[in-house]
């Protein structure tokens, strides 16, 4: 069970009490009814899906209730920063990143239809 | 002329607990979801006649009424009295939202030395003494419920819960309580 620390009761809890909620920082268009249908997909739609660091929101549905934001690796599935809604995104040093047990699953035999 | 409606309670006639825990459904009482910003605090607190917490997990009591902390600008005020808490608040001449859910919500009490264990039953908090003192609260879940914990003793909890899940969350305990009386 992961714990995620929530910026709001300023402690840890069990991930049953959270639910994720899409990518954080997606800015909404000042003017949505100008954009084009492309602009609209590109906002609306399309995310990147990295491997390696994502900035997520996460609501704390089944405690304070709150919207946050997590700097989290989908590598390693571990949590690196969670802060406030309405906060800049945190600068994260390298290190935070080099996970000593990296546990590659499909990628390793990925293409090569052994 | 018919006899007048009798109220029939969500848990009337439960009861449960094992060697170590005693289940108990909790007495009606008035309940209300209080949400205000912060400079509506001071003026709220007033009216409640208690100084609503400002911490997480923190609550406040005075006499028969408790005030929960659930979220940042968001409170669960319990009187065990059938006291008009919305008539309360709507008299403190703040801005606020007050919801009466006196009777959407229904609790059990859980009292015993095995009350936390029969809680972790289906309860992910760490409930030690340290991490969740006597008079800590929190909306949490209960197995597949969502609930409001309060701590009233070092071996009593309060457990709210939605009275539609009222069966399940009892249910669930019961079986907890088993498990702890071991």
């Amino acid at each position: 069970m992961l714990l995620i620390h929530c910026p709001y009761c300023e402690e840890e809890r069990s991930e049953l009490e959270f639910r994720a909620a899409g990518d954080a920082h997606i800015a909404r268009p000042e003017n949505i009814a100008a954009i084009s249908d492309e602009e609209f997909e590109e906002y609306f739609f399309l995310r990147d899906n990295p491997k390696g660091l994502i900035f997520e929101r996460w609501r704390h549905i089944a405690g304070c209730g709150r919207f946050f934001n997590a700097a989290r690796d989908t590598v390693s599935d571990r949590f690196l920063k969670t802060y406030k809604a309405g906060e800049p995104k945190p600068s994260l040093p390298i290190a935070a990143m080099t996970d000593e047990t990296v546990v590659e699953t499909y990628e390793a035999t990925e293409g090569r239809a052994e | 002329m018919a006899d007048l409606a009798t109220r029939t309670l969500p848990l009337g006639g439960f009861h449960g607990g094992s060697a170590t825990v005693r289940l108990t459904p909790a007495a009606p009482a008035s309940r209300l979801s209080l949400r205000a910003k912060p400079d509506a605090v001071a003026a709220l607190s007033a009216a409640l006649g208690l100084s609503l917490p400002t911490r997480p997990k923190a609550s406040a009591t005075s006499g028969t009424r408790h005030a929960l902390w659930l979220g940042p600008d968001e409170w669960l005020v319990i009187d065990e009295t059938n006291t008009d808490l919305l008539g309360l608040v709507g008299s403190a001449g703040a801005l606020h939202s007050a919801t009466d859910i006196s009777h959407r919500n229904t609790a059990v009490l859980v009292d015993g030395p095995g009350a936390s264990a029969t809680i972790n039953a289906g309860c992910p908090q760490d409930l030690s003494l340290k991490t969740f003192p006597v008079g800590a609260c929190s909306r949490t879940v209960f197995g597949k419920a969502e609930i409001v914990l309060y701590r009233t003793g070092e071996t009593a909890f309060r457990v709210e819960c939605w009275r539609s899940f009222a069966p399940y969350v009892s249910g669930l305990l019961a079986a907890g309580a088993q498990d702890a009386g071991h």
